[in-house]
């Protein structure tokens, strides 16, 4: 079974790493910057005159469509094509253990650069009184979100040695789940599928199940969504590695 | 220690391994000859678990690579080809994450890389970045994981590629320092280096075993007795059958 130290060792290296390089830096003034801008110069935080974060949460699953799979984009492709991963799969850890690690601390890392967006609250409770409950089950919400992001992003990562590919990949895939119950999509779909198949196809996509936690209401349904996809993305990655690590 | 058995890869229709089987005991380096594209660096990823053989198997220390592919992990020490290793990390940090994966925890660990670093003598650039190394540096920091939790089955992959001289002497000397006591397999197309190193050498061409024996067994298969020329006699045979 996995072990939790083995899935810690990996997990710790991965999130140093990230603090090494330039890109954790790169990746949180972006997103903090990012989402400033479209929350307070786009969507008109302050002249909206309601102190909630609605317009601040709008955003966020368009920000994560940007940054999420570029900060995902390296976690196999960098391996593969510099070659550590034969001696990551060589030591005594199972494909399993270094893919749970990887993917939990690229999770974490998406997660503090959402949780040190909480100025945002401050201002808000300062010009307000939002309700601090649909604040909280949105903030829920959103690191759900990235973390369903964070999977697709990990396993388009493992499909080629080019971080491009996987950046390219990643975004495409994210896209779709973001849009799959949007009617020009579905109405791709409605013309010649049945009618049972363009619901399951609207049911994939992110939204409504972002949009609920977004109105404060947190229910089981949802969270088993996407932790089911997530499940499902790290099940793809394993047989992608399996298939492809040496190719 | 060390059991190859009828090993076997196909990479789609090519044929980059066929049935090749060996032993190799303690207190013996094994020299795995063959020309470039002969299949050694492909049997080396079957035997640490990394490739699943099409066919065959290896057992390391007792353990089969297929059934408990982790508790074969554990006895190896493995440095693959080109030394990849992890460029923004520092070599004590490196070497620390070696250790807590192999299960070094907390001062246990911190004393195992202290000692790897001395003995592979890496005390010069421990704080600096792997990326920044010079090659031989490289090479020896990918060595020291390799042997941090001394390891009983040793398998490296070209080990003196493209090192100067006195950095292979160096790898040499590190390589026969341990010898008595575990077991080794180096892969090599340098010949001297088999003379210098390996008890023993097995010579793989096209995917197949051509020889087993000391230098000395083979070198006396030549009419000249070196063994550059049994080696081509061996191997170019193999070459020609299969090209034509």
């Amino acid at each position: 079974m996995a072990s939790i130290h083995n899935i810690g060792a990996i997990f710790r290296r991965e999130l140093k790493a990230y603090f090494q390089s330039a890109v954790a830096y790169v990746f949180m003034v972006v997103f903090l910057v990012l989402t400033g801008f479209l929350t307070f110069s786009v969507a008109r935080f302050y002249e909206r005159g309601v102190a909630d974060l609605a317009p601040f949460f709008f955003w966020h699953p368009w920000v994560y469509l940007l940054l999420v799979p570029a900060a995902t984009m390296s976690l196999w492709a960098e391996e593969r094509r510099s070659g550590t991963v034969e001696l990551l799969l060589t030591m005594p850890i199972t494909m399993t253990e270094a893919i749970l690690g990887k993917f939990f601390a690229a999770w974490l890392f998406i997660t503090i650069g959402v949780v040190l967006t909480f100025p945002i609250v401050i201002t808000a409770a300062y010009l307000g009184s939002p309700d601090m409950g649909v604040v909280l089950s949105a903030y829920f919400g959103s690191i759900l979100l990235a973390g369903a992001y964070v999977a697709v992003g990990m396993l388009t990562s493992s499909m080629s040695r080019s971080q491009v590919i996987g950046f390219v990949l990643g975004l495409l895939g994210c896209l779709l789940l973001l849009l799959a119950g949007w009617e020009p999509i579905t109405g791709f779909f409605v013309r010649w599928a049945p009618d049972w198949l363009v619901r399951a196809i609207a049911s994939f996509s992110f939204m409504p199940h972002y949009d609920a936690m977004q109105r404060g209401v947190i229910d089981l349904q949802d969270i088993a969504y996407y932790v089911s996809v997530m499940g499902l993305m790290i099940f793809a990655t394993h047989i992608v590695l399996d298939n492809r690590k040496s190719a | 220690m060390l059991e190859v058995d009828g090993l076997t890869k196909h990479f789609g229709p090519i044929e980059a391994v066929r049935g090749v089987s060996f032993q190799a005991d303690k207190g013996e380096v094994l020299g795995f000859l063959g020309p470039n594209g002969a299949g050694k660096t492909t049997t080396m990823r079957m035997i640490t678990g990394f490739l699943p053989p099409s066919a065959g198997t290896a057992r390391v220390c007792g353990h089969d690579v297929g059934a408990d592919p982790v508790a074969v992990k554990r006895c190896l020490g493995y440095l693959p080809e080109n030394a990849p290793a992890y460029d923004s990390m520092t070599v004590t940090d490196f070497l620390r994450f070696g250790a807590g994966i192999r299960g070094f925890r907390g001062k246990a660990g911190r004393d195992r890389v202290d000692e790897t670093i001395v003995t592979c003598r890496l005390e010069k650039v421990r704080h600096q970045a792997i990326g920044t190394l010079s090659k031989g540096y490289r090479q020896r920091t990918c060595f020291a994981q390799a042997v941090l939790h001394d390891p009983p089955v040793l398998i490296m992959d070209e080990p003196t590629d493209g090192l100067d001289p006195n950095q292979k002497h160096l790898v040499r000397e590190m390589i026969r320092e341990m010898a008595s006591e575990k077991t080794i397999i180096i892969s090599t197309h340098i010949l001297e280096e088999v003379e210098a190193v390996c008890d023993r050498c097995v010579i793989i061409s096209n995917g197949e075993i051509v020889a087993n024996g000391s230098p000395d067994e083979l070198k006396a298969k030549s009419p000249s007795g070196t063994l550059a020329e049994t080696f081509r006699m061996l191997t170019l045979d193999k070459e020609e059958e299969n090209n034509g």
